[in-house]
């Protein structure tokens, strides 16, 4: 799965987080913003890299700015910056990839 | 297959922004009896693909504490709602609020839906419910078809906002342009054997035209109505709630009629009124009613 | 070493400061000890004048020099201009080595920030340190150790010589021309001066700064002329806004609202809950409303306080107003009706010392019944934190904390479960404040906490329909929502000490690290 084009999800409103990703160049580039970094800064990073990997996406700059979300706020605006950022729309398939 | 939670205690229903994480993240800790996870009028055009995700991952992780989680899916009008089945069913949503019904096929449309996903996604089939808001003086006038439309359908709101100007009227807070409404949704609903739901109320600082709103929608035999602020839930909860004499008079009224069928005694008198065999099953619904509540602490 | 909190107390802490680990709250009970007296100038001649023309001249006048420990109060919070238009004037003067003994410092003094970095100030001495200052010592920019006490530490502090006061500044809302202060009568009314008063006592020089002069005699003196060596009139030693604010209003908000009455109903079932019983609150938003319906209760079952302390705003006045409480005890006013309801006779105004120092014949807080407190932080030892974020930057105040949480009969702590993502309740505090041993009832959103070594209160809630909970279980409660946090990483270096109430060290402050994800 390779990433098209630059896109965000989230707002930078409380318990939310915002994601903005870009085509990678060659590796997962990840960089975090958070309120809350010393507590969870390892737990949001794993987050990401697991729900990047139930995607099947390897490749990809992704920053995020968090404002204490929770880790299904952050699943879910990965997968929402990742499907803005294919060209076709994509088929979420609930629990799997995207088709 | 019918689910059995069907029939269950929908005192207060909540909605709540999909989009919005603060929000969806404990909103148990209000005791609503039910949330309305919002996919329609609360989220911005250009947000409805970001508030499935958001919608998906909550239903999947979240633990709502016993609140049943339904959730309102887009217009049928819209290129939105198919998906919004699927995301929801998918995430285990309890479910599903059709906004804008006007006719049974309306709920065929989404019952099939439901089933397709429920197949899709190894569901028990049946087990989604299904919830109609009626927004329209059509829908008014289908109500009882529309009830009749699914076993999955426990219930039927109202939805003023978008009545009222189909009426071409509009809110005043006196209830006066939601009479006919209310009273056929709750005439409907009742020949239907279902539930029936009352507007939400949006005026916050006007927290007494509220509770004089719930008093008359519970008087006219409403079974819950919808909240849009956490304020409005213990008061919802103690107008709805039988009162200490409330139970007392209907565990009365429940043991005398059972002691009297006995004697082959028909009508007699309970604390001064004249009480015959048609008021057992009210009295019986007081004291259910009480026991879901929590307050009930007697034997029957 | 570690100490009666489970704290590690670094060795080399304990030499520099001389002070023992923190061993339990009545350690010292019972202990001796003589108080080392303030020197004193006599003044007999007849000039009958203190007024100084201005804070450079009264500076000199009172031999300012490199290394002196300079005493504030903070009786105008935010508003406060005084600790600002001193050592701004030390710092023109070229004076470095500046320790400040303050009451309390907060956002007011961002502007000492500079000072710390060039060396003007190299200690700090106080409450809390709120705002940039905070932010700064956690840095590790001050040069020397931030030594953060209670009010009834501070004062036990100066008493026994362990702090010496070469200069205290007084902002005085009104005074007269030979020093007699009051804290009322002037266009920057801050109510009480009670926190002062052991400096006006302990001093060797005392400055009172208004902006208000008045005749000869301003009686009755909240300070006397006695203690004062020289008056100096500003045009404002403050922003009246932000010295009195107007009254909160009650929250709106459905959980603190749910706390306040978890917090009421909690109270009206302990056995301390009768005619003639004392209370303490503090200024949240639950602890207010918490106040509010309580009084209501007291009118229902007829039962009067017999004094409430604090920290006072307009619920505590209101119950002086409506005659449900014999008297007030006041230490700070926070808004404009505990201000005007100064000059009620039944309206006291207590010094720090009579209010919790520890090392007296016996303060107010022995006598409290109920505290109502706040907390960043709590641990499932029931240790609070009060001062250090959960970014691991000093950001508050011990304030009155440890003093009533020990003294009270009934100690109560509100704070929502997560405060964001972050739980406040924890395992282990990052810094302890206030002793477990001190804490016996935590209130949340979520369900009520009683302290283990309470089975007196726990035998109470019997029969009462609260949530009660372990503390145990509501850290589980708060880790299975928002995950369990990594403790704050920080760097070896110490750069403050949380000061127990007796002098004995609670904890230390480390300096704060930057952030690395692991396995970098």
């Amino acid at each position: 799965m390779e990433i098209e084009r630059p896109a965000m999800a989230g707002t930078l409103e409380s318990s939310d987080c915002q994601v903005t990703v870009e085509p990678g160049d060659g590796r997962i580039d990840f960089t975090l913003e958070s309120a809350v970094i010393n507590q969870y800064g390892n737990q949001i990073r794993k987050v990401v890299f697991e729900t990047l990997s139930h995607l099947g996406v390897d490749n990809i700059k992704i920053s995020m700015v968090d404002k204490g979300a929770l880790d299904c706020t952050i699943k879910a605006r990965v997968e929402a910056a990742v499907s803005r950022s294919m060209d076709q729309f994509v088929n979420a398939l609930w629990g799997g990839a995207f088709e | 297959m019918i689910n059995l939670v069907k029939k269950r205690l929908r005192r207060t229903m909540m909605f709540l922004n999909a989009q919005k994480p603060g929000l969806i993240k404990d909103p148990y800790i209000y005791r609503p009896d039910s949330i309305i996870l919002d996919l329609e009028d609360a989220v911005a055009e250009n947000q409805k693909d970001a508030a499935r995700f958001s919608l998906y991952h909550a239903l999947k992780e979240i633990d709502y504490r016993g609140c049943e989680r339904v959730v309102r899916i887009n217009g049928l009008d819209t290129p939105y709602w198919q998906e919004d089945i699927r995301c929801a069913v998918a995430g285990g949503c309890d479910a599903i609020r059709i906004p804008k019904v006007e006719c049974p096929k309306d709920v065929h449309r989404v019952e099939e839906e439901i089933l397709k996903a429920e197949k899709d996604f190894g569901m028990p089939e049946g087990m989604i419910l299904i919830m109609a808001a009626i927004e329209s003086a059509r829908g008014v006038m289908k109500a009882l078809d529309i009830c009749e439309a699914s076993d999955r359908l426990f219930g039927i709101a109202l939805s003023g906002g978008d009545y009222t100007k189909d009426l071409q009227t509009r809110i005043t807070g006196t209830g006066i342009e939601l009479m006919g409404a209310r009273q056929n949704l709750i005439i409907a609903a009742r020949a239907a054997k279902v539930q029936c739901f009352d507007t939400v109320y949006t005026n916050l600082d006007d927290m007494e035209g509220f509770q004089r709103d719930v008093e008359t929608i519970h008087l006219m035999g409403f079974d819950g109505k919808s909240i849009v602020n956490p304020r409005q839930i213990p008061i919802v909860h103690d107008i709805f709630t039988p009162s200490g004499k409330d139970i007392i008079f209907a565990e009365k009224v429940v043991r005398e009629i059972e002691e009297k069928k006995e004697m082959g005694i028909g009508v007699f008198t309970v604390d001064g009124k004249m009480i015959d065999i048609a008021f057992y099953d009210g009295a019986r619904r007081t004291i259910e009613l009480a026991k879901a509540s929590g307050v009930y602490k007697g034997d029957l | 070493m570690i100490n009666a909190v489970g704290r590690e107390i670094p060795e080399e802490i304990l030499k520099i400061t001389g002070k023992e680990p923190f061993k339990g709250n009545h350690y010292f009970d019972g202990y001796e000890y003589k108080k080392d007296g303030p020197s004193t100038r006599c003044v007999i001649n007849s000039e009958g004048s203190k007024l100084v023309e201005n804070i450079h001249e009264v500076l000199v006048k009172c031999g300012i020099q490199d290394g002196m420990t300079l005493g504030f109060h903070h009786h105008f919070r935010d508003g406060d201009y005084v600790v600002n238009m001193v050592m701004e004037e030390i710092h023109n003067m070229g004076i470095k080595d500046i320790t400040i003994c303050a009451s309390s410092l907060g956002k007011a003094h961002d502007k000492l920030v500079e000072f710390i970095e060039d060396g003007t100030i190299t200690n700090i001495q106080s409450s809390g340190v709120r705002g940039k200052i905070g932010r700064a010592i956690s840095e590790g920019k001050l040069k020397g150790l931030a030594v953060m006490r209670s009010h009834g530490g501070r004062v036990r502090a100066i008493e026994t010589g362990e702090v010496r006061i070469d200069i205290a500044f007084i902002g005085s809302p009104t005074c007269d021309d030979y020093g007699n202060c009051r804290g009322i009568g002037g266009k920057s009314d801050c109510g009480v001066l009670s926190y002062s008063m052991v400096d006006a006592d302990y001093a060797d020089k005392v400055v009172a700064i208004t902006d208000c002069l008045v005749p000869f005699p301003n009686f009755p003196a909240h300070i006397s002329m006695t203690k004062v060596d020289y008056v100096v009139v500003v045009d404002e030693i403050g922003n009246p806004d932000k010295i009195a604010t107007g009254a909160a209003k009650p929250t709106t908000d459905m959980r603190k609202l749910m706390m306040a009455d978890y917090c009421t109903q909690f109270v009206v079932n302990t056995p301390y809950f009768k005619d003639g019983f004392s209370y303490q609150t503090g200024v949240g938003g639950a602890s207010i409303a918490s106040t509010i319906s309580l009084s209501k209760i007291m009118k229902e079952r007829n039962i009067r306080m017999k004094f409430g302390v604090g920290g006072l705003t307009k619920p505590m006045c209101d119950l002086l107003e409506n005659n449900q409480v014999d008297a007030l005890l006041d230490t700070q006013d926070f808004d404009l009706n505990a201000v005007e309801s100064v000059i009620n006779p039944k309206h006291f105004r207590i010094s720090a010392g009579e209010y919790a120092d520890p090392f007296n014949k016996g303060a107010v807080v022995n006598k409290l019944d109920f505290v109502i407190l706040a907390a960043l932080e709590v641990d499932v030892n029931f240790n609070c934190n009060v001062v250090v974020g959960s970014d691991g930057i000093i950001t508050g105040a011990q304030g009155g904390h440890p003093d009533t949480a020990a003294g009270a009969k009934c100690t109560i702590v509100i704070a929502p479960l997560l405060q964001g993502r972050i739980p406040a309740i924890c395992t282990d505090v990052t810094t302890v404040t206030t002793p477990g041993e001190s804490i016996d009832v935590v209130i949340t959103d979520y369900g009520i906490a009683i302290n283990p070594r309470r089975q007196d209160l726990i035998d109470a809630m019997k029969n009462v329909d609260l949530p009660f909970k372990t503390i145990e279980e509501l850290r589980d409660i708060a880790f299975s929502i928002v995950g369990e946090p990594e403790r704050v990483q920080f760097d070896d270096k110490v750069v403050g000490i949380i000061e127990g109430r007796d002098g004995t060290v609670m904890d230390v402050v480390r300096k704060i690290k930057k952030f690395e994800f692991s396995g970098e």
